[in-house]
């Protein structure tokens, strides 16, 4: 029971030493954040002018974008310890490695979720969408659909940053990994911001949290394993 | 001279076993492919179009099964850490990645003419789609991580992660399409189309096996190869006798 909470607490020194050193320097989260846009104003552009389509399509847009930009934000966090050599010396500390997992994954999941904040608001306001009745379901929604995006962009990245040609690496074999995580966000967004009219997204929102729930229990198991060597 | 001697012996050994065992399935594969396009009657709808299903059917079938093999070594090489493990699910994973994109292609073939498209969205193609971007995945890790046991840890975690992930990808890709169309129904196949189907599987099973087989063979020649380099390169063994 012991061991449990000071995993606990080690996980949480690494997670508040990763957003501390991100606050400090800010430079990843304002690029991060910047990609982020500039891929919801392209997104704009590829829909055309049309409102309708533009509205239609803005779920699966703000996904995408967080998607795309978040990979980036995955592989900082074991590149900023690996340039400084650090990611030994985290190992290297006693205690469990899943400490280190956990850790790097509440960082990632802070850091996402600000980044999310910032691209709905635009989203929002870019393809005229309409803000639902059930707002609090739609920030659950999105908040579960961090956490599978999360737990696995932290997983593979472990190894990816580690890898050479990691910018390609990641994105290749996070993407169809996110597929279920993916669709099933996509579809509950979508489904609350036409208003729920088949009540579609408290399912969709159900099969969220399984596959969450699968790929936290899955990564921790294996990572032991990926961090080690 | 001596370690290259030795490290080579076995493998050719089991090699012209193999040959034996490649030769069985391939005429076995070519009786099968033969036995089934002569007693099948030309289908009411597709007519000898129907054909197709005996390379198509069973390269999906290997496809699915393939990707277990990735899944139980790498479950064994997390536990027992055997290398040999490690090359045996790499192989399976090549392997497997064939089987997907014939079946990927051997369809669109098959469903250019019947539906009149390359590419449907459904439940079936698309995971069989997300399954062979994820044996690409796992195939890049291999190709761009060069230590030798972080290669082998870090592809059996991708690999029972990616097995475990396709079931998943077909159970919300098929409640995605749902949602959207209600999915033609599959068509039950006739008694007379059966025995070839099986007949097929069976050869396709044998040349599955063999593929891999062969494959892992390759590996571990490729692996004594290195042995003996890094030996040489550390200035003992081969290169100073």
């Amino acid at each position: 029971m012991i061991t449990m909470r000071d995993d606990w607490r080690r996980a949480r020194a690494i997670a508040w030493k990763d957003l501390t050193a991100e606050r400090r320097s800010k430079a990843g989260f304002n690029a991060v954040i910047s990609l982020a846009v500039t891929i919801l104003v392209m997104f704009g552009f590829a829909l055309g002018p049309d409102a309708e389509a533009i509205r239609n399509a803005a779920a699966g847009a703000i996904w995408l974008a967080v998607l795309f930009s978040g990979v980036l934000a995955f592989n900082r966090s074991y590149q900023i310890e690996l340039d400084g050599g650090a990611l030994e010396q985290l190992i290297l500390y006693p205690g469990s490695r899943r400490a280190i997992f956990a850790g790097k994954l509440m960082a990632n999941f802070v850091f996402v979720v600000l980044m999310l904040v910032i691209v709905v608001t635009v989203g929002v306001v870019l393809f005229q969408v309409q803000i639902p009745g059930a707002w609090p379901s739609l920030i659950a929604i999105l908040l579960l659909g961090v956490v599978g995006l999360v737990t696995l962009g932290t997983f593979y990245a472990a190894m990816a940053s580690r890898s050479r040609a990691r910018e390609v690496l990641l994105p290749l074999l996070l993407f169809p990994m996110l597929v279920p995580v993916l669709l099933a966000a996509m579809e509950a967004t979508r489904a609350l911001l036409g208003g729920n009219a088949m009540g579609d997204a408290g399912a969709w929102a159900r099969l969220l949290a399984a596959f969450d729930l699968i790929f936290l229990v899955a990564s921790f198991l294996v990572f032991e394993s990926v961090i080690e060597v | 001279m001596t370690n290259a001697a030795i490290t080579t012996a076995t493998p050719m050994a089991r090699a012209t076993r193999l040959s034996l065992f490649g030769w069985f399935a391939f005429v076995f594969l070519i009786a099968s492919q033969a036995i089934a396009i002569a007693i099948s009657p030309p289908d009411r709808d597709m007519g000898d179009l129907q054909k197709i299903m005996y390379v198509h059917v069973p390269a999906a079938w290997m496809a699915m099964l393939s990707p277990l093999a990735v899944l139980f070594f790498g479950i064994r090489y997390l536990w027992k850490r055997r290398e040999e493990d490690d090359l045996l699910a790499a192989s399976s994973a090549e392997v497997a990645t064939t089987f997907a994109g014939l079946t990927l292609v051997l369809g669109m073939i098959w469903g250019r003419p019947t539906w009149g498209v390359w590419w449907t969205w459904d439940p079936r193609l698309t995971s069989t789609l997300v399954l062979f971007l994820i044996l690409a995945g796992y195939l890049a890790l291999r190709a761009f991580v060069d230590e030798r046991e972080q290669r082998a840890q870090w592809s059996a975690a991708v690999g029972v992660l990616g097995a475990i992930n396709v079931p998943i990808v077909y159970m919300s890709v098929r409640w995605w399409r749902t949602i959207h169309q209600i999915q033609s129904s599959p068509s039950t196949v006739d008694p007379a189309y059966v025995i070839g189907l099986r007949l097929n599987a069976f050869a396709f099973l044998f040349v599955m096996i063999y593929f891999i087989r062969r494959r892992y063979l390759a590996a571990l020649l490729e692996r004594s190869a290195e042995h003996v380099a890094e030996a040489a390169a550390l200035g003992g063994g081969v290169g100073r006798e």
